[in-house]
């Protein structure tokens, strides 16, 4: 049972670039990385995407199909209607590559300047004790398949990209409250979160959260507590008056 | 003259999955100056597939595990035919590198008391596999990535090697090109680690992601080192058949080490009609015992469900064959009977998303259709134990494109813990022999005849496309040197993947140079063309059935004639492809002993 699917693919690179559409046979079952896929095999062998694993693990494939930020491989063709035209476009927030590739590499240099994890000393024996309760919040943080989307549909940096240097965005608030959460560590980051990171600059719009594959509650989970740490240690007028009077 | 990049290092790693990335770190830290080159971005090898857990005798759940325990278990489940050395470090050293990961960061599911948790798994006689629910590979990954960013390692990013560059008899780097850009690179390095894992995507039913094309097999058979094992392939019993489009997505033997259980078209658990000789001793043969056992190890047996995967993967292979299949052509597996909706959420939370995402099918509530897939290689390139040296020098591998860990089967769990064994112990080997050499320099006419060949297909405009010939290979592969072999249709395999490679000789890419993926697999196509011939004729000259190697006109092993030798593979003086046999090495007396029950 074969239909036809009614695709707008944007093709270009960073100079220039338009919709192309393709119509393209479908079977049963099939998500949109399948169709794209068969586009390269018949019509376009050129055609440039990103992908990997195309079982929603690896985040590769993310781009922006019908406007909303989504992984390919996880985005089934039944969730249109039949001959819906269905357009797949590039992450906006990042420079474009070719076609469906952009260039995310801010997001590999955001994580260099995150300081590595410093567990503290161990039990004698030489391993670690931790309960399950304990590293349950780090572990829905370490669910992040690093897709990007977040990122991709922050307005901090979306709708305005000089902001990049200043503001790490929502995967890596992610990762700094995974940090700040970790049983074992004993780096402070919570200055970073602040100043470099620019946590201040969420107005938690939760749209990272919407289009986070992995269901991790972004804003909730991570940058809520990661703001209330900040603020606590920062913005309390009690707490600095201690530190004046006991240097702490 | 040709216009490339120039890099030199004293190491560099090409792959950057759990072995790359781990071979990286120890090379940089043994202060070598250290590439680590990928294909894809950073963090999405194959490895973050890996699902149920990383195989170490630990002991935190069953104290009576110890690494002569694990040992046994691994060559009984590689039937044998493994490297024995490899088989001990990995055993003996397993434990120490999943400690190593967790003060790198990772976040294990815990015992009661706060230790590691361990679950059960096929072939593992005790719940040996440390583990984040269904998510294992993701976690390993990104801990050792996170690690790795800090270690002044230079990352080369949706970088690929197409050929690696020799100094007289040393391999000395490597060609390779920016999938951005095409633009070229060329490596000057002391020594050279391949970690570039399998060959998945030789087959048309597979687990393996978009990136599995046999590069380092390939590139090491290229340079004149010998292969061994390549008939042995692992198909995993249980991948999704449906939809169409799934078809060959991991299904976690998980599912099955947490409760649950294969059943056929009549509700039956077939599996105790499939308990061979070789494991009947260990195996339970009631399904009283068989779910007893979850509980209680010292007074029941394995359940039949958690037999070897080539044992299960064979069964249900029977099953489909027999018409007790499911509808869409594969066996029932059933863990929504069997555990609380909780508890499976709980500990398999991919599973369930996948499914429920995939195939709209809600594992808590109904059985999943699942039936093998083509899912890793046990063969792979010849390495010394100790230092994952090839028989090239200048050459080291790790992970799955090495040779000889898993024998003629694999063992779930065991591969995450060979990439972190075996991927430092390489990193090591690697900056030792770089030690020994000056930094060598590239042959001009080298790279120039590598170049030239690279961008020929773009000379071919109109020419055959790339993608109908990977195609038209996969389902040879898939048809005639899948699960069950036999001798003619290996020879009618050979026949077709020699008409393969005289395409794939020919083949025509048009466009630019900028992420071009037609052109990439056109370059591809080259080492899955070497592959698949390797394992093809691997596979005819094995005249027994051992492990996941199964022949249909040698049913059963045949110890005194096959049980003792690997079949290698070699190019010759002529550039054809040599298969010969050779003695495996020979298990020291005391370690005989452990197999003497």
């Amino acid at each position: 049972m074969s239909e036809t699917a009614n695709m707008r693919v944007f093709r270009g690179d960073a100079e220039s670039g338009d919709w192309q559409d393709y119509e393209v046979e479908m079977e049963e079952g099939q998500v949109v990385l399948d169709v794209i896929h068969r586009i390269q095999a018949t019509q376009a062998p050129d055609l440039a995407v990103r992908w990997n694993c195309k079982a929603g693990k690896c985040g590769s494939c993310s781009a922006e199909i019908n406007g909303e930020p989504r992984l390919m491989c996880m985005t089934r063709m039944n969730l249109f209607e039949p001959g819906e035209q269905i357009t797949v476009a590039p992450m906006k927030t990042w420079p474009l590559i070719r076609d469906l590739v952009t260039d995310v590499s801010f997001n590999y240099e955001v994580a260099k300047t995150i300081p590595a994890f410093k567990p503290r000393a161990p039990e004698a024996d030489g391993t670690y004790r931790m309960m399950q309760e304990d590293v349950e919040r780090g572990q829905e943080f370490r669910k992040c398949i690093e897709c990007f989307l977040c990122q991709n549909v922050c307005h901090v940096i979306r709708d305005h990209p000089e902001n990049k240097p200043e503001f790490a965005g929502p995967r890596f608030f992610v990762r700094l409250a995974e940090l700040e959460m970790h049983p074992l560590d004993t780096e402070d980051r919570l200055e970073l979160a602040r100043q470099d990171a620019g946590v201040g600059y969420c107005n938690i719009t939760k749209c990272c959260t919407e289009v986070c594959p992995e269901d991790i509650h972004i804003t909730d989970n991570a940058i809520i507590p990661l703001k209330e740490r900040v603020a606590d240690r920062y913005f309390d007028p009690i707490r600095w008056l201690g530190s004046k009077i006991f240097g702490r | 003259m040709v216009e490339y990049e120039r890099h030199d290092y004293d190491v560099i790693v090409i792959g950057a999955g759990g072995a790359g990335l781990r071979a990286a770190i120890e090379a940089s830290a043994q202060g070598a100056r250290t590439a680590l080159i990928c294909k894809s971005l950073l963090g999405k090898a194959h490895t973050v597939m890996a699902e149920g857990g990383i195989a170490a005798a630990l002991g935190n759940v069953w104290p009576q595990d110890n690494w002569k325990v694990h040992f046994r278990d691994t060559m009984r489940g590689g039937k044998m035919l493994n490297n024995w050395r490899m088989a001990q470090l990995h055993a003996q050293e397993a434990p120490d590198r999943v400690n190593e990961l967790e003060e790198w960061g990772a976040l294990f599911d815990r015992t009661d008391d706060g230790r590691i948790l361990q679950r059960d798994f096929g072939g593992h006689r005790y719940a040996r596999l440390a583990h984040v629910g269904d998510r294992t590979g993701l976690e390993l990954i990104r801990t050792l990535q996170q690690h790795a960013v800090h270690k002044g390692i230079d990352v080369f990013m949706e970088c690929t090697v197409s050929r690696l560059l020799k100094d007289g008899d040393r391999v000395s780097g490597a060609v390779a090109y920016w999938r951005e850009s095409g633009n070229l690179l060329v490596f000057n390095a002391k020594s050279v680690v391949l970690a570039t894992g399998g060959i998945g995507k030789a087959f048309s039913v597979t687990s393996n992601s978009w990136e599995y094309t046999g590069d380092g097999h390939a590139l090491a058979y290229w340079a004149g080192a010998e292969l061994i094992d390549m008939e042995c392939v692992q198909f995993h019993p249980t991948g999704m058949v449906w939809p169409p489009s799934v078809r060959g997505i991991l299904v976690t033997e998980g599912v099955r080490g947490d409760g649950g259980t294969l059943r056929n078209s009549d509700g039956e658990r077939f599996m105790f009609n499939y308990i061979p000789d070789f494991f009947a001793a260990e195996t339970a043969d009631t399904i009283e015992e068989a779910d007893g056992w979850y509980e209680d190890k010292e007074n029941n047996r394995r359940t039949p469900d958690l037999l070897p995967r080539d044992e299960v993967a064979r069964a249900i292979n029977s099953e489909v064959k027999a018409g007790r299949g499911s509808p869409h052509g594969g066996v029932f597996l059933d863990i929504a009977s069997r555990r609380s909706t909780e508890y499976i959420r709980r500990r398999l939370p991919s599973m369930y998303h996948q499914f429920k995402q995939l195939a709209d099918v809600d594992i808590t509530a109904q059985p999943m259709e699942v039936g093998p897939t083509m899912h890793y290689i046990m063969g792979g390139i010849r390495v010394a134990a100790d230092t994952g040296a090839a028989t090239v020098p200048g050459l080291f591998a790790a992970g799955e494109c090495a040779g000889g860990m898993h024998g003629a089967n694999r063992l779930g769990g065991n591969s995450l813990s060979d990439l972190v064994v075996f991927g430092r112990r390489a990193g090591l080997g690697a900056v030792e022999d770089a030690a020994r050499v000056s930094a060598p320099e590239a042959d001009d006419a080298q790279v120039k005849e590598i170049v030239s060949e690279m961008r020929a297909p773009f000379e071919r405009d109109g020419a055959e496309g790339p993608y109908e010939i990977q195609r038209d290979l996969q389902e040879t592969m898939n048809s005639l040197v899948g699960i069950i072999r036999t001798e003619s249709e290996l020879l009618e395999a050979r026949e077709r993947i020699d008409g393969l490679k005289g395409r794939a000789a020919n083949v025509g890419v048009y466009g630019h140079q900028q992420y071009n993926p037609g052109w990439h697999l056109a370059i591809d196509l080259q080492a899955l063309m070497t592959v698949s011939e390797a394992t093809a004729r691997a596979a005819n000259v094995r005249q027994e059935s051992r492990g996941g190697h199964t022949r249909d006109d040698y049913p059963g092993p045949n110890d005194a004639e096959w049980g003792n030798k690997n079949v290698v593979i070699r190019q010759g003086a002529d550039g054809e492809m040599e298969v010969t046999t050779s003695p495996l090495p020979e298990m020291p007396a005391d370690l005989q002993e452990l197999f003497e029950e």
